[in-house]
């Protein structure tokens, strides 16, 4: 019951969104033409950047986490304990600079905010859902999911802290 | 060969009036149950998305396994595979799982289940753990409720038809496992005609160690030949007995159905394990030479381990004053239960018409007194007037259990004329009776072996199933049939089918078992020797001919998923960790040829699988568990080479 109140809730906060502006983005995702080949051809001409090279770096993707502060110095201690667990949970999909599963994680904080990265972690379900970008990067990934490894908020920050001396 | 045609026989003859009886009646209660007459459906009807209120476990019988209903849905959740191979997810073919089916008699891959019930403290169900017996070879097996498994089988050595089992008292300090069958102790070669004051009869006392639950027989009581059919613990005000009935106190060996049913009264007996315990404890008892295996399943490595041990504790009852009497009950009683309040023990004579209820503090008196009626073996008669409490007057035939309700009714069911009888207890008349379809074995209420029932639901596991369903050809299903007994009237709701033959059953509160229910494995908590816990851990060893495959999965490829260099001959070990942690991502694991079964692994958890290739090819494997839109594209090759090839192995995933 509880959730879906939490579902009908986020549903009308979706509404609200698509209605506040982003229409663009709306008719892009909803579009038939954008994915008939014709059209492709012709973006293609132009500059069609795959999703895991475009650069994104307002969008704090849907998920738990809504602010990140990182600051100057990278925390070493920190960034070691995120290596760890990236070792551990995250080396079956990924490798740290090239494409393997997933996307290579190296620079990632040049594309992404650090909070869209924490949410990718952290919510990969929701995020292939209703985030627009995580959802191209399903497909660029050929549909592979991004695993749940059900990280804490604490061990996925400290993997974030190891992206950065990457 | 003969008896079994003589049974098979009388129960198509019991059957059969059953049947013809019932048709009527059956017809008349359709009539009247469709479901505008009442809201039935209602009271059953879990919407989708919705959860059941109680967890059912449901003994497996012949299947060996364990099957977990939901109430009052009677929607099968689980099977939990228990003394049997379970090739779906590997449990018993799997090298991890393996030893958990070792005995003395070496790799027994099936048993009975029989009698589930779900450990106590203060007389309450806590939901830490369900035991069952194995009743063919005597066994008893522990399983854990947070993580759903099996995680202990403890062979009852000295016993055989493990039946009267496995009850437990009132703080799980023991769990409860009598022979049914009566044999030589120790076994040796002798004639069967030999049988009368030979032959004993084991009940076997199993400590529980409260923080692991680990089983350990504390002693074995060395009673008279007789067949222990089944038990019950004394609660509250009796908490420190427990209650056996007999049967064959004839001590027949052959043609039993007729020469074990001689005697008008058989007994039960009531053992004070309080005493036997201290006397234990105080250095008493025999240790004598027995074989009997002990295996554990370790949740950290995955892993179980078959430890064989040899010697047991055993008690002649004749050592310890004042720890047996025998209560004498009426025509060859089968159920032996105990009212929430501990007062009244209820012997359920099957060849009777009478239900008989013996009275705890009359007895007490009656020992105190020593007002005894002979002795059988040495082991004192209680005089069958002294201890009664009441009869319930003709309410039935055929009576086998009695299950008891929070309001002060109890619930008997009746084989043979196939019906569930409610009476009240202290003023022995009978309040209800509805008919089963047909011929009920066990009752069950949840909470209805312990001091406070909840005492909504009733369940009738009948024995035969008929026209119930559909037809399947000759063989069918059991029934189960779920009643409302929260009015006066008991209220027949729903039918459901159940597998093997469930004799008996427990249930609790979901809310008591639901919010600790394991997701998954950590994998930083996983110890297995062969755990592939990063890609750095990913290799292929050769060890002589066995080659060891340290592999692991993740949505939606295996690592590594190309391997050369095995050959023909060679005995390969797929260790293989699923690396998800996230709920309800398991990943099966299949390879063409394969002797045995697949795997099943859940996240966070390491399996093991041997695969002995016959023949020179490359060969695939692939995942079974429908795991993302990639499922398809998990799979993988091993190529086989000739058993003189020069190979070397190698293996890849990807460009890697």
């Amino acid at each position: 019951m509880r959730t879906s109140l939490k579902l009908m809730t986020l549903l009308f906060a979706m509404a609200l969104i698509s209605c506040g502006g982003k229409e663009e983005k709306k008719k892009e995702t909803f579009s038939y033409d954008k994915k008939a080949p014709q059209t492709e051809t012709t973006t293609k001409k132009e500059e069609v950047l795959p999703p895991s090279k475009r650069v994104d770096l307002t969008s704090k993707g849907v998920g738990p986490i809504t602010s990140v502060t990182l600051d100057a110095d990278i925390n070493q201690t920190m960034a070691d304990q995120g290596s760890e667990i990236y070792k551990k949970m995250c080396t079956a999909c990924h490798r740290a600079d090239k494409k393997f599963i997933g996307p290579a994680p190296t620079g990632i904080l040049e594309r992404r905010t650090p909070e869209w990265v924490m949410n990718m972690i952290l919510n990969p379900e929701q995020m292939v859902n209703e985030d627009a970008l995580a959802k191209e990067l399903l497909m660029e990934f050929n549909g592979s999911p991004m695993a749940n490894q059900n990280l804490t908020e604490v061990e996925a920050r400290a993997v974030l802290e190891y992206f950065r001396t990457l | 060969m003969r008896k079994s045609i003589n049974i098979f026989i009388s129960i198509i003859m019991v059957a059969g009036l059953v049947s013809c009886n019932d048709g009527g009646q059956k017809k008349g209660k359709r009539g009247a149950q469709g479901g505008l007459a009442t809201n039935a459906a209602e009271r059953v009807y879990v919407a989708p998305g919705e959860l059941d209120e109680y967890y059912a476990f449901m003994s497996g019988g012949f299947s060996g396994q364990l099957a977990v209903y939901g109430l009052p849905s009677g929607r099968l959740l689980k099977v939990l595979p228990v003394f049997s191979q379970n090739p779906e997810n590997g449990w018993g073919y799997s090298e991890e799982t393996k030893p958990m089916l070792n005995t003395s008699f070496g790799f027994v891959p099936w048993d009975d289940s029989h009698h589930p019930d779900i450990s106590q403290t203060n007389g309450v169900l806590d939901g830490r753990w369900v035991f069952i017996n194995g009743n063919n070879t005597p066994r008893i097996a522990r399983i854990d409720l947070k993580n759903f498994k099996t995680e202990e089988i403890l062979e009852i050595p000295n016993s055989a038809g493990n039946h009267s089992s496995s009850f437990i008292t009132e703080n799980t300090e023991y769990v409860v496992a009598g022979t049914r069958f009566s044999v030589p102790i120790p076994q040796k070669d002798m004639s069967i005609k030999d049988y009368k004051g030979n032959f004993k009869g084991s009940l076997t006392f199993i400590k529980v160690d409260q923080e692991t639950g680990r089983m350990n027989i504390k002693f074995q009581l060395m009673m008279p030949g007789f067949n222990y059919d089944l038990s019950h613990p004394g609660r509250d005000k009796s908490h420190g007995w427990f209650f056996f009935t007999t049967y064959n106190t004839e001590e027949a060996h052959s043609l039993l159905e007729v020469n074990a049913s001689q005697n008008d009264k058989d007994f039960i007996a009531a053992v004070n394990w309080k005493v036997i315990e201290e006397y234990v404890n105080n250095g008493g008892g025999t240790k004598v030479p027995a074989k009997y295996a002990h295996n554990i399943l370790d949740e950290n490595t995955h892993t179980a381990t078959s430890t064989m041990l040899d010697e047991v504790l055993t008690v002649n009852p004749m050592d310890v004053p004042g720890a047996v009497y025998f209560l004498p009950t009426p025509k060859s009683p089968h159920g032996c239960d105990v009212d929430p309040t501990g007062e009244y023990i209820v012997g359920n004579g099957k060849l009777s018409a009478d239900l008989t209820v013996h009275s705890f503090t009359k007895m007490l008196d009656a020992i105190e007194k020593k007002k005894f009626d002979g002795e059988a073996y040495g082991i004192p008669i209680l005089n069958f007037e002294d201890i009664l409490a009441g009869v319930v007057k003709q309410p039935g035939l055929g009576p086998l259990h009695t299950e008891f309700d929070d309001k002060g009714n109890a619930y008997t069911t009746f084989f043979i004329s196939s019906e569930v009888v409610k009476w009240k207890v202290g003023t022995w008349e009978v309040l209800d009776r509805q008919p089963v379809f047909y011929s009920v074995g066990h009752g069950m209420i949840p909470g209805g072996n312990s001091r406070k029932p909840f005492g909504k639901y009733f369940i009738a596991l009948n024995k035969i199933t008929k026209d119930r369903y559909l037809p399947t050809g000759p063989e069918l299903t059991q029934s189960a049939q779920l009643f409302d007994i929260s009015g006066e009237k008991m209220e027949l709701l729903l039918d459901f089918p159940t597998i093997g033959e469930p004799h008996y059953a427990a249930a609790i509160p979901a809310s008591m078992i639901a919010p600790n229910s394991r997701k998954i494995y950590k994998l930083a908590e996983n110890k297995h020797p062969y755990a592939a816990l990063t890609d750095g851990d990913v290799k292929v060893v050769r060890d002589g001919k066995e080659v060891h495959i340290y592999m692991n999965m993740i949505r939606s490829h295996f690592n590594p998923d190309n391997i050369e260099g095995v050959k023909v001959g060679d005995k390969v070990f797929f260790h293989i960790t699923n690396h998800e942690q996230d709920f309800d991502v398991p990943h099966g694991f299949a390879v063409i040829g394969a002797n045995n079964a697949e795997l099943l692994v859940v996240p966070g958890a390491t399996e093991t699988l041997v695969w002995e290739p016959k023949q020179v090819g490359v060969w695939p494997f692939y995942c079974t568990d429908f795991c993302s839109a990639l499922h398809q594209e998990m799979q993988g090759y091993v190529r086989v080479s000739p058993a003189d090839s020069d190979i070397e192995l190698s293996w890849s995933l990807g460009d890697e």
